[in-house]
C-alpha cells in the first residue's frame, strides 16, 4: 500500500501479475455480463437469430412502459406545453383591437421574452441568470475538488470506514430546506459563523456574504454525495493496475493522474453532471436561507416562483420556460464536449457497458481464491 | 504464487507502519466526519438549549432542556399533522412510482425493441426537469380544477421526479441480476410474467426497498412543490411547515424551535439510511449466480 515497500518485487512478478488480469477481465464475459436473451457464449450470433429470439418482446414492452410513458407525458409533456403556452399570455386590463377594455388573460406575444431579455425585467431577469450562473459554476468546482478529496480519503482508510459512510450520508439526507434553516442559524449576525471567525458579517443581508453564505451551504449538503460516487468508481480499479506502475517506477501523483483520474472519469462525469443541472435549478436554499426578495441570491427558479405568487403567471411561465431551456443546452453542451455517458448503464452494448461490466466483479470479489 | 509471497510482507509493513502516511490518513478521515457532522451537531445542540440560551455558544446545552421540542408539537403549531401529511403524501408517491416504475424498469433491463435507448434517454433526461418549470403551469391548472390545497396537488408532480428516479435505480438493479435465472425458470415452464413475479422480483427484494428508501427520501425532502400547492395550514407539509414557523417576539427567527423541528423531520431520515446504506452494499454483492 506505501510507495517505498511496493518497489520491492522483482521485475520477474510483472507478467504474472497482468496475465491474471486478464485472464480475470475476460472471465466475467463469460458467466454473467452476456445481454439478456442471447447465449452467453454464442457473442457473434448472426443479428436475424438475435431477432428471432426477441420477436415479440416489442409489444410487451409498450405494454410495461406504457404507464410510466403516460404518468410522465401528463405531469412533465403537458406542463411543458402549457408553459410555453402560458409564457405568450399576459394577465391583466388591456385594451382589446376596438378600445374596450378586457380583463383576464391576452395573448402577447413573444413580450414575456423580449420584456425578460430587454425591457422592464431585463435587470431581473439577468441577476437571476448571472446568479444562477455563478452558483453553478463555483458550487460543482468545489464539491467536485472536494468530493473528489474525500473519495481519495475513503478509499486509503484503514480505519473507521463505517464511521465515514454513516457520517458522508447525513448532510446527503439532511432535506434542503431544513439546511437551508440550519445554514441561516449559522450564519445569523450573532451566531456560530460570526463568533468562529471574529467578525461581524451580516450574511443574510443582501450582498456577497449572502452568495458565499449559498455557496458554502449548498457544498456542504452535495460535495459528500459526489464523494461516495467517486468512491463507488475508485473501487472498481483494479489494485494490480497501481501496483504495476509503481513497479514501473510512478510516483503517487503519476499514479493519481494516470490510473486513477482516467478510470473515475466516467462516475465522476455522471455525477458532475447530475449536480450540475440540480444547482441550475436551485430554489430552496437562497429562499429560506436568505430570502426571496434577496436580490443577490435570487436565482430563476426563485424569480419564476415570485412572478408565479404575484398572479404574473405569463412572465413567470417565460422564465420557466429560459431555465428549461438552459438546462438543456447546458446538459447538451456537457454530453457532447466531455462525453459524459448517462446511458452507460442503461444502453444494452456500448465500449463503456463493455468496460464497466468487466469491471465490476472485480470489485464485488475481492482476491481472488 | 509469486505475487502473494512478496505482498505480504509489503502490506503488514503498511498497516502497522506508523509513519507519515497513516498519521495524514486518520487526519483525513477527521476532517470528513468533521465537516459531515458538525453543522448537524450544532443543529441537535441548538435545539436541546432553552430558549433563553438561544444564543449560548457552548458546544453542549447548558443545561439541556426539551422547551423547544415541546414548543414544536403544541396543538396550535399543528407539527404533528404537517409530519402526517408528509408521510401521506411522501409514502403514496413512494408506493404509486414502485408499482409503475417496477415493470418499466425491467422492460428497459430485460427486453429487446426499438427506440429503447430513446425511451431510457428520454426518461433520464426528464429526471433533470427544473420542478419551477412544471410547478408554474400546474399551480394554475390545479387552481382552475381546485385542487389547491390537496394531498394530489402535491403527489402528482412530486411523480415528475420520483418516477424516472426510480426507474433509473430499477433498471440498474434488475440488470444485476443473471438473465440465466429467468430463462431457467422459463425453460421449466414459467411464462415471463410468472418468471418475473416469481423469480426476479423477491431476488430484486433488496434493490426494490432500497429504491423504495430513495424515493420516500426525494418525495419527503420536497419543498417547492409542497409551498406552491399549499396555502392552508392544515395542508402544508413538515418542510414548509417548519420554514413558517413564527417567533414570540415578532420579526425574530424562532432557531431554537426550527431546529427541534429539523431535528425531529431528519433523524428518521438518518435512521432509514444508515439502514439503506448497508441494504446497498448487500445488495451489490448479494447478486451473481451461485
Amino acid at each position: 500500500m506505501n510507495g517505498r515497500a511496493g518497489r520491492v518485487p522483482s521485475p520477474r512478478v510483472r507478467p504474472v501479475v497482468s496475465s491474471r488480469l486478464i485472464a480475470r477481465k475476460t472471465e466475467p464475459f463469460m458467466t454473467t455480463s452476456a445481454p439478456a436473451a442471447a447465449p452467453p457464449h454464442a457473442k457473434p450470433a448472426p443479428k436475424s437469430r438475435i431477432r428471432r429470439a426477441h420477436r415479440g418482446e416489442g409489444r410487451l414492452a409498450a405494454l410495461l412502459l406504457s404507464p410510466t410513458l403516460l404518468v410522465l407525458a401528463l405531469v412533465i409533456g403537458y406542463p411543458l406545453v402549457s408553459a410555453l403556452r402560458g409564457s405568450l399570455y399576459q394577465r391583466g386590463e388591456g385594451l382589446d383591437a376596438n378600445g374596450f377594455v378586457i380583463s383576464g388573460e391576452h395573448f402577447v406575444g413573444l413580450r414575456n421574452y423580449t420584456d425578460a431579455f430587454t425591457g422592464a425585467n431585463g435587470s431581473r431577469f439577468w441577476n437571476a441568470f448571472g446568479n444562477t450562473t455563478f452558483f453553478t459554476i463555483t458550487t460543482v468546482v468545489l464539491e467536485t475538488v472536494i468530493g473528489l478529496a474525500m473519495a481519495l480519503i475513503m478509499h486509503h482508510a484503514l480505519r473507521g470506514r463505517a464511521l465515514l459512510r454513516a457520517s458522508i450520508l447525513v448532510p446527503w439526507a439532511v432535506p434542503t430546506a431544513v439546511s437551508g434553516l440550519l445554514w441561516r442559524w449559522v450564519f445569523d449576525a450573532n451566531g456560530i459563523a460570526n463568533n468562529l471567525l471574529g467578525q461581524q458579517i451580516l450574511w443574510s443581508a443582501d450582498g456577497w456574504p449572502a452568495k458565499w453564505a449559498v455557496v458554502i451551504a449548498d457544498t456542504w449538503k452535495t460535495a459528500p454525495f459526489i464523494g461516495l460516487l467517486t468512491l463507488a468508481g475508485l473501487q472498481l480499479i483494479p489494485a494490480e493496475l497501481h501496483e504495476a506502475a509503481r513497479v514501473d517506477g510512478a510516483n503517487a501523483w503519476i499514479r493519481f493522474r494516470k490510473i486513477t483520474l482516467p478510470l473515475i472519469k466516467p462516475a465522476l462525469l455522471v455525477a458532475v453532471l447530475f449536480r450540475l443541472l440540480d444547482v441550475l435549478r436551485m430554489f430552496d436554499l437562497p429562499y429560506l436561507l436568505v430570502g426571496n426578495q434577496k436580490y443577490s441570491v435570487q436565482t430563476l427558479s426563485v424569480l419564476a416562483f415570485n412572478e408565479a405568487n404575484n398572479l404574473h403567471y405569463g412572465p413567470a411561465a417565460a422564465y420557466a420556460t429560459l431555465l428549461f431551456l438552459y438546462v438543456v443546452i447546458v446538459a447538451y453542451a456537457f454530453v457532447k464536449i466531455l462525453g459524459a455517458d448517462l446511458l452507460a448503464g442503461a444502453r444494452t452494448r456500448t465500449p463503456a457497458r463493455r468496460r464497466r461490466s468487466a469491471t465490476r466483479p472485480l470489485a464485488g470479489r475481492g482476491t481472488p481464491a | 504464487m509469486t505475487t502473494h509471497a512478496t505482498d505480504r510482507p509489503s502490506r503488514r509493513a503498511s498497516a502497522k507502519g506508523p509513519g507519515a502516511a497513516a498519521v495524514l490518513r486518520y487526519f483525513g478521515v477527521a476532517v470528513i466526519v468533521v465537516y459531515c457532522l458538525a453543522p448537524f451537531f450544532w443543529m441537535v445542540v441548538s435545539a436541546f438549549r432553552r430558549p433563553s440560551d438561544q444564543f449560548q455558544l457552548s458546544a453542549l446545552p447548558r443545561p439541556w432542556s426539551t422547551a423547544n421540542f415541546r414548543a414544536v408539537f403544541k396543538p396550535e403549531v399543528g407539527f404533528g399533522r404537517a409530519l402526517l401529511n408528509s408521510l401521506v403524501v411522501a409514502g403514496i408517491t413512494t408506493v404509486v412510482t414502485l408499482v409503475i416504475g417496477t415493470v418499466a424498469a425491467y422492460a428497459l433491463a430485460r427486453l429487446e425493441f426499438r427506440f429503447k435507448n430513446l425511451v431510457a434517454a428520454v426518461i433520464i433526461a426528464i429526471s433533470m426537469f427544473p420542478p419551477i418549470s412544471i410547478v408554474v403551469p400546474l399551480l394554475k391548472l390545479f387552481t382552475d380544477i381546485k385542487w389547491i390545497n390537496t394531498y394530489q396537488a402535491m403527489i402528482v408532480p412530486s411523480l415528475s421526479f420520483a418516477l424516472p428516479l426510480a426507474v433509473w435505480y430499477l433498471t440498474s438493479f434488475f440488470r444485476q441480476l443473471p438473465a440465466e435465472l429467468e430463462q431457467a425458470a422459463m425453460i421449466d415452464g414459467c411464462t415471463r410474467g410468472q418468471a418475473f413475479r416469481k423469480v426476479i422480483l423477491p431476488l430484486a427484494a433488496p434493490g426494490v426497498f432500497t429504491t423504495a428508501i430513495i424515493t420516500f427520501i426525494a418525495a419527503w425532502n420536497d419543498f417547492i412543490i409542497a409551498l406552491s400547492m399549499v396555502n392552508k395550514k392544515d395542508m402544508q407539509t413538515a418542510t414548509v411547515a417548519i420554514s413558517r414557523f413564527t417567533g414570540a417576539y415578532g420579526f425574530d427567527q424562532p432557531y431554537g424551535t426550527q431546529m427541534a423541528a429539523g431535528v425531529v423531520v431528519t433523524v428518521p431520515l438518518v435512521l432509514a439510511v444508515l439502514a439503506f446504506q448497508r441494504r446497498i452494499v448487500s445488495g451489490l454483492t448479494a447478486g451473481g449466480l451461485k
